[in-house]
């Protein structure tokens, strides 16, 4: 259980952003050395806001996008973006919007197919066979089997495109938000079935989400994304008992259960998306910075269930001693 | 009087093979200062019905009602020109996606400024005063300078506070939010939740929020309607809705959501089974039915709304069933 599945050393992508011919070309950093290890069999989260990286990060999971620098491993053999067909065996995704991510010129067993023909597994008959076996694991009829997207509702398509994630029996499966285009009733119906699904093939997730309800539902440990670096993570049950990042702490706060009594939280945190200058990159935003918080940029602070990068944390550990 | 009466109101919608009954029996009302929430998942008529408020429903689209009052007007016989006048004056709404519904080839000033001289007699100057002064007033930092700025050079944020402007330019007396915040972040969410109760208190607006999200909708509204399929299947205060919802539907969508704290972690979530039934051609009895665990012979006959305690009702005729077996 233990075992490392999936590992990022100090991985970091910019992106060179033209901003007209004769203008001098930008450097967004998207992904800001980024390490971190996901254990076989584990459900690993990562929260952030629009813009924080995280789809960045999915890609270069995917051996979609090369890093800039660092590296990733999967299985301990590191990954370049050559062998990409061999990392699509193992990491496969499940993304955000199901009416975008299926071809609907394409029928059901075409797109559930597709990744058996493009790694030129089995024949036709077999590759029948296995659509079908996925159609009965994912929850569809099979009458769906001649079907385009376009008959279908958004949750039976989320289900072809999680069919057609499987069908390759990866052991990591990138989910990108993949419920946040659902209705709600829908949404549930297929988080009970991704965690049906792990258990029935030990399968690992790297979860994508800005819904930090889900994340708590499904995720093993959590790392919250900001600015294209991770700020703090944690064990599911640490982070949401006790956020130590302020930035961990205002999203958590952001969290609307539905409770007639509360109303609508004050989270103190502004809406620039800019980074700071110099020191940490959120104290433009941070409503306890003190100084050092503008001039240093936090060191990691190790935590007994994990980490967090900010100045206060070793404040307070001062003041406690 | 109530700000807004609505009695009975529905919309057809003529297709090749028959009629949708995209709304149909929606009554409530509104006081000003109030917020009713309308929530329901996605075909439960929603939007429809504050389209059918605005009059800006699809050509081909019918709208009936028994009654449709907006500050003693008639809007159902209301002329094109009347209804104009109102719209962006003194009925105003906020569409979910900010990224559509501001013109991409005009400057934010030119667009909010519009919105005021469509309906005022006022010299371009003073409009622009308003806007920088609701800008400001929204929460969008240097306001003067985003006068002179594009649509896509904002953040999502930025877009919606500036569509939350816009609606606010004539000072309505309603305002109508089809999903304000779904498109934004969580933290961003939170402050244009905070800042809509703000300006409502400030203004004495009255605001009908539609939303799917029940988190949403229980921190924000004093009133609830829950749609599913074209009907209001439960309305009450929000306190008495969420704390004893009636319908199995509302009790179905409440059970979907995991709540932190409350909900175990990696236990299965309710579900709903099931679809949504099709709303082409004659409906007859309760539009759950289909999926209800608590559906009985008496749902295919025709369902009215119960009183289940002052100020709460439920289109349903099951309740002594669903209290039985909780």
């Amino acid at each position: 259980m233990s075992e490392t599945l999936l590992e990022l050393r100090h991985v970091t992508r910019v992106f060179d952003l033209s901003q007209g011919v004769f203008r001098r070309v930008a450097r967004l950093t998207a992904v800001a050395d980024v390490s971190l290890t996901v254990k076989r069999g584990e459900v690993f989260a990562l929260v952030g806001e629009s813009g924080s990286g995280k789809t960045t990060l999915a890609k270069m999971l995917l051996g979609l996008l090369p890093p800039s620098s660092g590296e990733i491993l999967v299985d301990g053999a590191p990954v370049t973006a050559k062998d990409r067909v061999a990392i699509s065996r193992r990491v496969q995704p499940i993304f955000q919007d199901p009416y975008s991510s299926l071809n609907p010129r394409k029928s059901v067993a075409q797109l559930i197919a597709l990744p058996l023909i493009v790694h030129g597994v089995g024949n036709r008959a077999s590759r029948r066979a296995k659509v079908m076996e996925m159609l009965d694991l994912v929850g569809l009829s099979r009458r769906h089997y001649d079907a385009y997207p376009g008959q279908l509702s958004g949750g039976q398509r989320q289900r072809v495109a999680i069919a057609r994630a499987l069908i390759l029996r990866p052991e990591v499966v990138i989910c990108d938000e993949p419920t946040s285009a659902l209705d709600v009733s829908v949404q549930a119906q297929i988080l009970n079935l991704l965690l049906e699904l792990k258990r029935e093939l030990g399968l690992t997730y790297f979860f994508i989400s800005h819904n930090l309800a889900v994340v708590e539902h499904l995720a093993d440990r959590v790392a919250v994304m900001y600015l294209g670096r991770f700020v703090e993570e944690r064990s599911r049950a640490g982070l949401f008992a006790s956020p130590r990042h302020p930035y961990t702490r205002a999203l958590l706060e952001s969290v609307l259960t539905p409770d007639p009594d509360l109303g609508v939280p004050d989270t103190r945190i502004g809406n620039t998306t800019a980074g700071g200058e110099s020191g940490c990159p959120f104290n433009p935003r941070c409503p306890d910075a003190i100084d050092i918080c503008h001039t240093t940029p936090p060191a990691v602070r190790t935590l007994p269930d994990g980490w967090a990068t900010c100045h206060l944390i070793a404040e307070e550990a001062v003041s406690a001693s | 009087m109530a700000l807004l009466e609505v009695d009975n109101l529905a919309v057809d919608i003529p297709l090749s093979d028959g009629v949708l009954h995209a709304v149909s029996g929606v009554s409530f009302s509104l006081e000003r200062g109030e917020t009713l929430a309308i929530v329901g998942e996605s075909g439960s008529g929603k939007s429809m019905t504050s389209l059918a408020l605005m009059n800006l429903l699809p050509k081909r689209a019918v709208r009936r009602a028994d009654r449709l009052l907006f500050d003693g007007i008639d809007l159902v016989t209301a002329p094109e020109a009347r209804m104009r006048a109102l719209r962006g004056n003194r009925m105003a709404m906020i569409f979910q996606e900010p990224m559509t519904s501001l013109n991409p080839s005009y400057t934010i000033g030119n667009q909010l400024g519009e919105a005021l001289r469509c309906h005022r007699p006022v010299a371009p100057a003073a409009a622009r005063d308003r806007a920088v002064q609701l800008l400001e007033k929204v929460g969008i930092p240097a306001a003067a300078r985003r006068l002179n700025q594009y649509p896509h050079q904002l953040s999502g944020g930025l877009r919606q506070r500036v569509m939350i402007a816009m609606a606010l330019m004539c000072g309505p007396d309603l305002i109508i939010a089809d999903e304000p915040t779904t498109a934004l972040d969580v933290t961003i969410q939170a402050q244009i939740l905070h800042l809509l109760a703000d300006l409502k208190k400030e203004f004495g607006m009255a605001m009908i929020l539609i939303s799917h999200d029940l988190g949403v909708v229980a921190r924000v509204a004093d009133k609830v309607a829950v749609m599913y399929a074209g009907r209001v299947v439960e309305s009450a205060g929000a306190q008495s809705l969420f704390r004893s919802p009636r319908h199995p539907y509302t009790r179905g969508l409440l059970n979907c959501i995991p709540v932190p704290g409350r909900t175990a972690p990696g236990s299965p979530l309710g579900a709903i089974p099931g679809q949504l039934p099709n709303l082409i051609g004659p409906q007859h009895g309760c539009a759950f039915r289909e999926r209800c665990a608590f559906a009985a012979p008496e749902c295919a006959g025709d369902i009215p709304l119960v009183v289940t305690e002052p100020g709460h009702l439920a289109r349903c005729v099951r309740i002594d069933a669903l209290e039985a077996a909780a």
